[in-house]
Protein backbone atom coordinates (compact mmCIF):
# COMPACT_ATOMS: atom_id res chain seq x y z
CA UNK A 1 0.00 0.00 0.00
CA UNK A 2 1.33 3.55 -0.34
CA UNK A 3 -0.19 6.84 1.20
CA UNK A 4 -2.08 9.10 -1.45
CA UNK A 5 -3.73 12.85 -1.65
CA UNK A 6 -7.16 12.82 -3.59
CA UNK A 7 -6.57 15.57 -5.55
CA UNK A 8 -9.43 15.26 -7.78
CA UNK A 9 -12.46 13.58 -9.68
CA UNK A 10 -12.92 11.76 -12.51
CA UNK A 11 -15.91 11.45 -14.91
CA UNK A 12 -15.74 9.15 -17.62
CA UNK A 13 -19.31 7.62 -19.38
CA UNK A 14 -17.87 5.23 -22.45
CA UNK A 15 -15.71 3.23 -19.76
CA UNK A 16 -15.40 -0.96 -19.30
CA UNK A 17 -18.63 -2.38 -17.64
CA UNK A 18 -17.17 -3.44 -14.54
CA UNK A 19 -16.17 0.10 -13.73
CA UNK A 20 -20.21 1.12 -13.70
CA UNK A 21 -20.83 2.97 -10.31
CA UNK A 22 -17.65 2.94 -9.24
CA UNK A 23 -16.00 6.47 -8.82
CA UNK A 24 -13.04 7.29 -9.76
CA UNK A 25 -10.42 9.74 -8.16
CA UNK A 26 -7.01 10.93 -9.02
CA UNK A 27 -4.34 10.78 -6.15
CA UNK A 28 -1.11 11.96 -6.00
CA UNK A 29 1.29 9.49 -3.95
CA UNK A 30 2.86 11.09 -1.22
CA UNK A 31 5.56 10.86 1.26
CA UNK A 32 4.86 10.24 4.95
CA UNK A 33 6.03 13.66 5.74
CA UNK A 34 3.21 14.55 2.58
CA UNK A 35 5.74 15.62 -0.32
CA UNK A 36 4.11 14.77 -3.73
CA UNK A 37 6.16 12.07 -5.22
CA UNK A 38 5.79 10.03 -8.79
CA UNK A 39 2.93 10.27 -11.02
CA UNK A 40 -0.79 11.15 -10.09
CA UNK A 41 -2.89 8.01 -11.26
CA UNK A 42 -6.27 7.30 -10.83
CA UNK A 43 -7.50 4.74 -7.94
CA UNK A 44 -11.59 3.51 -7.47
CA UNK A 45 -12.70 4.24 -4.50
CA UNK A 46 -13.72 1.55 -1.85
CA UNK A 47 -14.15 3.53 0.92
CA UNK A 48 -15.71 7.08 0.06
CA UNK A 49 -13.19 9.02 0.37
CA UNK A 50 -13.10 13.22 -0.75
CA UNK A 51 -10.93 15.46 -2.18
CA UNK A 52 -7.95 16.38 0.19
CA UNK A 53 -8.10 13.54 1.75
CA UNK A 54 -5.02 11.39 3.02
CA UNK A 55 -5.93 7.66 1.78
CA UNK A 56 -4.31 4.25 1.84
CA UNK A 57 -3.69 3.08 -2.17
CA UNK A 58 -3.60 -0.44 -3.10
CA UNK A 59 -1.25 -0.67 -6.57
CA UNK A 60 -1.89 -4.06 -7.09
CA UNK A 61 -4.73 -5.89 -9.82
CA UNK A 62 -5.97 -8.77 -7.58
CA UNK A 63 -6.28 -5.99 -4.38
CA UNK A 64 -7.34 -3.50 -6.33
CA UNK A 65 -10.50 -6.07 -7.74
CA UNK A 66 -11.19 -7.50 -4.28
CA UNK A 67 -11.34 -3.46 -2.98
CA UNK A 68 -13.95 -3.14 -5.88
CA UNK A 69 -15.88 -6.55 -5.20
CA UNK A 70 -16.16 -7.50 -8.64
CA UNK A 71 -14.12 -10.12 -10.12
CA UNK A 72 -12.09 -9.53 -13.08
CA UNK A 73 -12.47 -5.99 -13.05
CA UNK A 74 -9.35 -4.37 -15.12
CA UNK A 75 -8.62 -2.06 -12.18
CA UNK A 76 -4.76 -1.72 -11.02
CA UNK A 77 -5.44 0.67 -8.26
CA UNK A 78 -7.86 1.35 -5.28
CA UNK A 79 -8.39 3.27 -2.41
CA UNK A 80 -8.52 0.84 0.39
CA UNK A 81 -8.62 3.81 3.54
CA UNK A 82 -8.88 6.79 4.61
CA UNK A 83 -5.52 7.62 7.14
CA UNK A 84 -6.69 9.39 10.47
CA UNK A 85 -2.86 10.52 11.62
CA UNK A 86 0.34 9.53 10.48
CA UNK A 87 3.24 9.41 13.11
CA UNK A 88 6.86 9.49 11.56
CA UNK A 89 10.35 10.65 12.65
CA UNK A 90 8.78 10.93 16.13
CA UNK A 91 5.78 13.39 14.71
CA UNK A 92 2.62 13.33 14.37
CA UNK B 1 -5.39 3.45 -13.76
CA UNK B 2 -3.38 6.28 -15.53
CA UNK B 3 -4.71 9.12 -17.63
CA UNK B 4 -3.41 9.44 -21.16
CA UNK B 5 -4.29 10.57 -24.59
CA UNK B 6 -4.46 8.36 -27.31
CA UNK B 7 -2.09 9.72 -29.85
CA UNK B 8 -2.24 7.07 -32.71
CA UNK B 9 -2.46 3.19 -33.64
CA UNK B 10 -0.40 0.29 -34.62
CA UNK B 11 -1.35 -2.27 -37.30
CA UNK B 12 0.69 -5.49 -37.15
CA UNK B 13 -0.56 -8.40 -39.21
CA UNK B 14 1.76 -11.64 -38.03
CA UNK B 15 0.94 -12.00 -34.38
CA UNK B 16 0.10 -13.92 -31.18
CA UNK B 17 -3.39 -15.29 -32.37
CA UNK B 18 -4.69 -13.80 -29.17
CA UNK B 19 -4.11 -10.29 -30.34
CA UNK B 20 -6.42 -10.80 -33.30
CA UNK B 21 -8.82 -8.45 -33.69
CA UNK B 22 -7.77 -6.25 -30.79
CA UNK B 23 -7.42 -2.39 -31.46
CA UNK B 24 -3.96 -1.32 -30.72
CA UNK B 25 -3.36 2.25 -30.20
CA UNK B 26 -0.16 4.31 -29.27
CA UNK B 27 -1.02 6.69 -25.68
CA UNK B 28 0.75 9.25 -24.33
CA UNK B 29 0.62 8.96 -20.67
CA UNK B 30 -0.58 12.28 -19.17
CA UNK B 31 -0.44 14.29 -15.46
CA UNK B 32 -3.28 15.95 -14.34
CA UNK B 33 -2.16 19.17 -15.81
CA UNK B 34 -1.99 17.91 -19.20
CA UNK B 35 1.40 17.37 -19.41
CA UNK B 36 3.06 14.26 -21.20
CA UNK B 37 4.40 11.85 -17.76
CA UNK B 38 6.83 9.23 -19.52
CA UNK B 39 7.06 7.33 -22.32
CA UNK B 40 4.61 7.06 -25.05
CA UNK B 41 2.88 2.63 -25.06
CA UNK B 42 1.13 0.64 -26.44
CA UNK B 43 -2.03 -0.10 -25.48
CA UNK B 44 -5.08 -2.56 -26.02
CA UNK B 45 -8.45 -0.80 -26.67
CA UNK B 46 -11.55 -2.52 -25.52
CA UNK B 47 -13.74 0.95 -25.09
CA UNK B 48 -13.72 1.94 -28.60
CA UNK B 49 -11.32 5.08 -27.75
CA UNK B 50 -9.98 7.26 -30.86
CA UNK B 51 -7.13 9.08 -31.65
CA UNK B 52 -7.31 12.77 -29.83
CA UNK B 53 -9.44 10.82 -27.25
CA UNK B 54 -8.69 11.30 -23.31
CA UNK B 55 -8.73 7.89 -21.91
CA UNK B 56 -7.86 6.34 -18.47
CA UNK B 57 -5.72 3.12 -19.17
CA UNK B 58 -4.78 -0.04 -16.56
CA UNK B 59 -1.47 -1.64 -16.50
CA UNK B 60 -0.58 -5.43 -15.52
CA UNK B 61 -2.63 -8.69 -16.69
CA UNK B 62 -5.59 -6.99 -15.95
CA UNK B 63 -5.19 -5.21 -18.91
CA UNK B 64 -6.26 -8.90 -20.86
CA UNK B 65 -9.43 -8.80 -18.18
CA UNK B 66 -11.89 -7.19 -20.71
CA UNK B 67 -10.91 -9.85 -23.33
CA UNK B 68 -12.25 -12.85 -21.05
CA UNK B 69 -12.00 -15.58 -21.62
CA UNK B 70 -9.29 -14.78 -24.33
CA UNK B 71 -5.91 -14.62 -22.30
CA UNK B 72 -4.68 -11.75 -24.54
CA UNK B 73 -1.15 -11.27 -24.51
CA UNK B 74 -1.32 -7.38 -23.40
CA UNK B 75 0.29 -5.36 -20.15
CA UNK B 76 -1.50 -2.11 -20.98
CA UNK B 77 -4.84 -1.77 -22.13
CA UNK B 78 -7.63 1.22 -22.32
CA UNK B 79 -10.41 1.00 -20.10
CA UNK B 80 -12.51 3.93 -20.10
CA UNK B 81 -12.72 7.60 -22.45
CA UNK B 82 -12.52 10.56 -19.88
CA UNK B 83 -15.29 13.11 -20.55
CA UNK B 84 -13.95 15.18 -17.82
CA UNK B 85 -11.50 15.60 -14.58
CA UNK B 86 -11.60 18.20 -11.77
CA UNK B 87 -8.88 18.88 -9.68
CA UNK B 88 -9.52 19.76 -6.32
Amino acid sequence: MQMARVIGTVVSTQKNEKFEGAKLLLVQPVDPDDKPRGNALLAVDGVGAGVHERVLVVLEGRAAGEALGRKGAPVDAAIVGIIDQVEFDGRL
Amino acid sequence: MHLARVIGDVVASRKDENLNGLKLMIIQPLTPERQPAGRTLIAVDSVGAGVGEEVFFVRGREASFPFFPVEAPVDAGIVGIVDHWTLG
